[in-house]
Formats: C-alpha cells, structure tokens, sequence
C-alpha cells in the first residue's frame, strides 16, 4: 500500500477535487491518497467526489485552517 | 425498446437542465457518466468559499451534488489553459459582457467528443432547449455547435429532441424518440413539471448564472486588467482575484486590491510573495494587495487607500505595514483618504 500526500493549499474548489481525481486514477487499489486543502469547501467536495466512484474517505481534520481529507483508492 | 448497452456521456452543469436530461436517459436504461469542464470563470464555489460570512452556508459543489443525486460517476476536467483561446478569440463573438457563449458550448462539445472517443463512450446528451438562451441555445446556433465541434449527430439533446432533426442514437433505436420531449423558449415551467415527475425537489438555480463572463462588473474588471497590462492575456490566478475583495485602480500601472471581510483578507495574505502587501499596524483594517509595478509614492499612495478602509479612518494618521515580494517589511504612517479623494473612476 502507498500513501501519496498531495498540496492543495490556496486551490479553490473544483481544483482541489481535480488533483484528487487526477492524482487517484495512477494509483492502485488500496491505496491511500491524502489531500491538505485550504478551502472548507474541499470538506464537502473530496467526499462527495468520493462517494460517487466508490473510493472509501479514511479520515478527514481541520487545524489551523488546513483541511486534510485522507481517501482509499477502490477497487477495480 | 432501447438499447441498454449503449453507453452516454453527459454535459452536466450542475443546473436543473442537465440534470433532467441524465434522467430522461437513465429511464431508458441507458448507463450516463458526467462531465464537468471547469474553465477559471464557473460561478461554483469560490467566493462563497472564501467569504467568512458566507462560511456557516453549506458549500457544495453542484456538479457534484446533481451526480450523486442521478447516481453517475462525474468527471471534474480542468479546461483553464486550453479555454483562453475561446475566451480571447471568440469566433463567434461576445454576448452582453464577455462571455463567448457558443464559442464555449462548442469547445467543450468538442472536448465532450475527445472524450468519448477516448473512453469508447457512444454518444453526448446535454441539458440544451431549443430557444431557451439567446446565443448557444437557438434553433440555428444548435446546429452550429453540432457541426463545429465535430459531434455531428452523436449530440442528443433529450430535453428538446423531438423539435430537433433525429439524432444517430434515435435513428438507431439506440434511445426511443417518443419518450424524449420538446420543450422549447424561455419558460422554466416545462422543467419544473418533468423535476416534479421524477421527485427532484432541490436543484440549482436555472443555468446561465453559473459563468462570471456573464457578469457585467466582472466583464469590466477583466477588461481594465487587459487593458492595464497591454495586451489580452490571463493567468488562473488573475481571474480568481477579480473575484475578490475592492479593485481600486489609481493609475494605468497598479492597482490595489482591498479585502472587504476577513476570510478574502486570508485569501489575499496567500498571495503575499506575488505581490506586494499592505496590512494597518495602528489600526483594525484590511489586508490588501499591490497588483503591479508601484513606485514607493504609488506604495504610500496605496497605504493611504487602505487606511481609508481602516478603523482609522477618521484618525490623522494610520500606520500601515508595507511587504514587497521578497517579504521585506516597511512602516508607513499615512494620512488616510477622504472618500471623496478616491473617485468614482477608480474603483473597478
């Protein structure tokens, strides 16, 4: 399993959702890629993008007006 | 009876239309992936995103949202650099501001098509309606962004269809033309009864609110950064920041960029090592940014702007924080301004 960190700080949204998206389709089933935003509306976007192609959100924070959404890479 | 194996992509928006149209074409058994072309200038997200007043409203992104109310996967694809050639040679031409409306609905059916030929996608389906917008959806300018785009008859528009010539998809049997509709102008009343049908009772405003082109104070803002600069030209960044804070230009060379609430404050502070800074020491006030080449008279002109924004501005004096590029820091005190000493002319 790799763990990727990708830097999302000062995209706005969709961008943030872009990268994820982009950065994602290379990467392996169980995989977990961790994107660190600056928008809040990457709380709502990163998931949503999430949920409809089924890849599984493992941890979502904010601190110091950082957001981080962590995502597990499906399957197949 | 249509044929389920077939495979459509569609435009979607975020708006009701589109969102309608995927509908209609899932109802036929017709698996439907989106598509969402971001170009710089959508509407979707950004100032509410930065706003803090704004920040206890929940924020989504519509695309999204519709996509996961239909159930279809959606694919976000960045267009920013690519879609400057459509914005600054519009072949086409304006509308009522800067928005090149057919010259966009064809270039992104054209990036649509590069799509589905790459993902073996059989055909588009958009939310358009026959006359329901003045430039890109008119009987004579849907034919034209048919044939510029290179989709030919593979674009189905369910919405509409039955005013429109039969698309390869309905010849084919592919989809069945008499369960398609042929709604057409300007009421919204033909949607709303079919959102109705299908029980969709939260949806986006009606489309064409979505593009700041379609703004006229963004249009103009957009045009002073052109003209200031010399030439037609737009980086991301440039055309975010429009979205943002007082533009207050006081001569051909810089302008200055004047927060408004906190949140756009801590957005412009991201951008401190592009530009130059000005933030009040003595006083609560805004943070803002130089865009430009000021000279320090032009930088003291500026910090007496930002006072004027300040707590202090009835106060002889404010001092204000002035951080060039490579973050040197200099103290200015300054008399702030008048309102009556910025004219109306300056402020974009």
């Amino acid at each position: 399993m790799t763990r990727v960190v990708i830097d999302c700080r000062r995209l706005l949204c969709p961008m943030p959702v872009i990268r994820v998206q982009d950065r994602a389709a290379a990467m392996r089933p169980g995989d977990e890629l961790e994107a660190v935003c600056t928008d809040p509306g990457a709380l709502n976007d990163i998931p949503a993008w999430c949920r409809i192609n089924g890849h599984a959100v493992v941890e979502v924070r904010s601190a110091g007006g950082e957001h981080v959404v962590v995502l597990r890479v499906a399957g197949g | 009876m249509p044929d389920a194996r077939r495979k459509a992509a569609a435009l979607v928006s975020g708006g009701l239309d589109s969102m309608l149209a995927v509908r209609v074409i899932q109802d036929q058994g017709i698996r439907v992936e989106g598509l969402n072309f971001y170009t710089g200038f959508c509407v979707e997200g950004h100032t509410q995103a930065i706003r803090r007043q704004d920040q206890a409203k929940e924020k989504r992104n519509n695309a999204l949202w519709v996509a996961e109310q239909l159930g279809i996967r959606l694919h976000i694809i960045d267009v920013v650099d690519a879609y400057k050639d459509v914005l600054l040679s519009p072949a086409h031409g304006y509308g009522a501001n800067l928005n090149p409306c057919l010259d966009c609905k064809i270039f992104m059916v054209a990036k649509a098509r590069e799509w589905i030929e790459a993902h073996d996608f059989d055909f588009l389906i958009s939310g358009e309606v026959v006359g329901q917008r003045p430039m890109s959806q008119r009987k004579d300018t849907l034919p034209v962004v048919q044939a510029e785009s290179g989709i030919g008859d593979l674009l189905l528009r369910p919405l509409s269809a039955r005013r429109l010539p039969p698309t390869r998809p309905e010849r084919e049997g592919w989809v069945d033309r008499e369960r398609l509709h042929d709604f057409h102008g300007r009421s919204r009343k033909p949607q709303m009864a079919l959102a109705a049908h299908y029980g969709i009772v939260d949806y986006a405003q009606p489309a064409g609110g979505c593009c700041f082109l379609t703004n006229e104070q963004y249009a103009v803002k957009l045009a002073d950064l052109w003209r200031s600069r010399g030439e037609r030209r737009y980086e991301l960044d440039d055309i975010i920041l429009l979205k943002i804070g007082r533009h207050i230009r006081p001569a051909p060379h810089y302008k200055v960029i004047v927060a408004r609430e906190e949140g756009e404050g801590n957005f412009l502070h991201g951008y401190r090592k592009q530009y130059w800074s000005l933030r009040p020491l003595s006083h609560v006030g805004p943070y803002a940014l130089i865009d430009g080449t000021p000279s320090p008279a032009d930088v003291e002109w500026a910090a007496q702007i930002v006072a004027r924004y300040s707590k202090g501005r009835d106060a002889p004096l404010v001092t204000v924080v002035a951080q060039d590029r490579d973050g040197a820091e200099r103290e200015l005190v300054v008399r702030p301004l008048a309102p009556a000493e910025i004219p109306a002319e300056w402020m974009l």
